[in-house]
């Protein structure tokens, strides 16, 4: 990273947004403290990593007791993992504010090291934690952001709205001729790909995203079962992957699950997304034994979300980037 | 081919779009949390200066231009082509009409223009920002006139026309903006 020393070493967040976003981090512990959820720490270093093709680990060496000769760790991008071992050991609803670490992400809304709030409820499922997160959301905004009612959409509805297709049927040719209908350049080797769940991206990200969340919070649901991550899939047609992903004035904020809790589901996507890694070059990571015994000894029924804490303080700022509420972003680290 | 990937990407950054040298005005990175990551672009084409959007998956790689502006001194034009010189190694290249493009007619001779090449060969040539100019031809103005107001058109030893106040005169050599065309002052 390129950096000018004599003048870089100032944050590049005003004092006032630091000021502001210290008071939104104690009304997030009040809130939970006002609900019994527990707070916890986990940590950031670990053997293991998540095999997620989207995500990108970073990684260090810890070289000293029990490791004379060195050894990887990954820096976590999400605590998710921990957090469910010690759901599974009876912690009951839990919640952690820390950072986590995303390798190749940097951007008006990315920075590789970002703050993240992310917290589990035992026996709701993701539409009673949809509401509870609105919840959370309005009493943090509070004083400085007015919001109309929120929304509940299914992933289906978004692109039904905006674009007339089905997102669970459209095939890469369908999107492509939308994407080209609506004014996007795609290179053509982009036009050659023929895997669905890049298209759909392409269109979320640049012509839905932008519109969703218009000084409300735009809950999205039901995602296809492609894209379920660590969400469980209910049966039928298609089958649906229980995420929602929560949107305000066109910036995701927030990702949920209703937690998978089957292990050997759970086995079989860590094997798929190994074999995804490698078929697009991507090195391995070790999966996390961990987690796999943790599931194995039993998960209780339960939902999860993680939350951008940057994101919510742009929101609350009214910044246009992530530089704007973080002391000091990678440039100037 | 030397190529840049969308993590090089930054304002100011010379790649070829279309066949054609660019220079990357916006790079956005996007990136929905579970899904796959896109650099969307906003390009300048050098030629044109039309803005072009163009979105690329992260990762992806794209033809760097080999693309360099230097500093010209206009020396004359036999017609077809412009003849310039660099002032520091003497060397002579000439620009052909789709190079200099309207700006011929604010070109005079000795002025220090910036010329883009690609490859070695001029694409474009920017005028200064200012240039002083003869009126050669306007009509006789209202005697007393100094407001300014209303004006009147002029043409310039290099063929600009351009709206002076009803003062200026012909054989008068005044200051012009060769961005917006307008009259600045009197010299």
């Amino acid at each position: 990273m390129k950096s000018d020393a004599s003048s870089d070493w100032r944050p590049s967040a005003t004092l006032e947004v630091l000021r502001l976003r210290a008071r939104m981090l104690e009304s997030i512990r009040a809130f939970f403290s006002a609900r019994a959820v527990l707070e916890v720490e986990t940590p950031a270093l670990s053997v293991a990593a998540t095999p997620d093709p989207a995500l990108a680990s970073l990684t260090t060496r810890y070289t000293g007791p029990g490791a004379p000769h060195g050894q990887t760790l990954y820096l976590h991008t999400s605590p998710e993992f921990a957090m469910k071992r010690l759901l599974a050991a009876g912690a009951g609803s839990i919640y952690q504010i820390c950072k986590v670490f995303r390798d190749g992400e940097t951007g008006r809304q990315h920075n590789p090291e970002f703050t993240m709030l992310e917290w589990y409820r035992i026996g709701m499922d993701h539409h009673q934690l949809m509401d509870e997160v609105a919840e959370l959301v309005t009493q943090v905004l509070a004083g400085n952001r007015q919001l109309h009612p929120s929304e509940k959409l299914s992933y289906r509805e978004i692109f039904e709205r905006r674009l007339g297709i089905d997102p669970h049927t459209a095939t890469a040719a369908d999107c492509a001729q939308i994407a080209r209908a609506q004014g996007i350049a795609i290179p053509a080797d982009l036009l050659e790909h023929h895997d669905v769940a890049i298209w759909r991206d392409l269109l979320l990200s640049h012509l839905i995203e932008p519109e969703l969340g218009r000084d409300r919070l735009t809950f999205v649901y039901d995602y296809p079962a492609s894209q379920a991550s660590l969400a469980r899939i209910r049966p039928g047609l298609p089958p649906l992957a229980e995420r929602f992903e929560l949107y305000l004035n066109g910036i995701e904020l927030a990702n949920g699950f209703h937690e998978l809790a089957d292990v050997s589901e759970q086995r079989t996507r860590f094997e798929r997304q190994l074999h995804a890694r490698a078929a697009s070059g991507l090195p391995p990571v070790p999966p996390d034994q961990h987690l796999l015994a943790a599931l194995a000894r039993g998960l209780p029924d339960c939902s999860g979300v993680a939350l951008g804490i940057d994101r919510l303080v742009m929101l609350a700022a009214g910044a246009r980037s992530i530089q704007e509420v973080v002391a000091f972003p990678v440039d100037r680290a | 081919m030397a190529t840049y990937s969308t993590n090089e990407f930054k304002a100011g950054l010379k790649v070829m779009i279309d066949g054609y040298p660019g220079a990357i005005v916006e790079n956005e990175f996007v990136k929905p949390g579970k899904g796959q990551a896109f650099n969307r672009v906003k390009i300048r084409n050098l030629k044109t200066g039309r803005i072009i959007e163009r979105t690329f998956k992260s990762g992806d790689t794209i033809e760097a231009a080999d693309v360099v502006d230097a500093e010209m001194q206009y020396l004359y034009s036999d017609g077809e082509f412009w003849h310039f010189m660099n002032p520091e190694t003497f060397e002579q290249l000439a620009a052909d009409a789709a190079a200099v493009g309207d700006n011929t007619k604010w070109l005079k001779e000795q002025d220090v223009c910036i010329m883009t090449l690609w490859n070695g060969v001029p694409i474009n040539v920017e005028p200064p920002h200012t240039v002083t100019l003869k009126i050669v031809e306007t009509d006789p103005g209202v005697r007393g006139d100094t407001s300014g107001g209303g004006g009147k058109p002029a043409t310039l030893e290099t063929g600009a026309v351009v709206r002076v106040p009803l003062f200026v005169q012909s054989g008068e050599t005044i200051k012009v903006n060769t961005r917006t065309g307008e009259y600045i002052s009197r010299v």
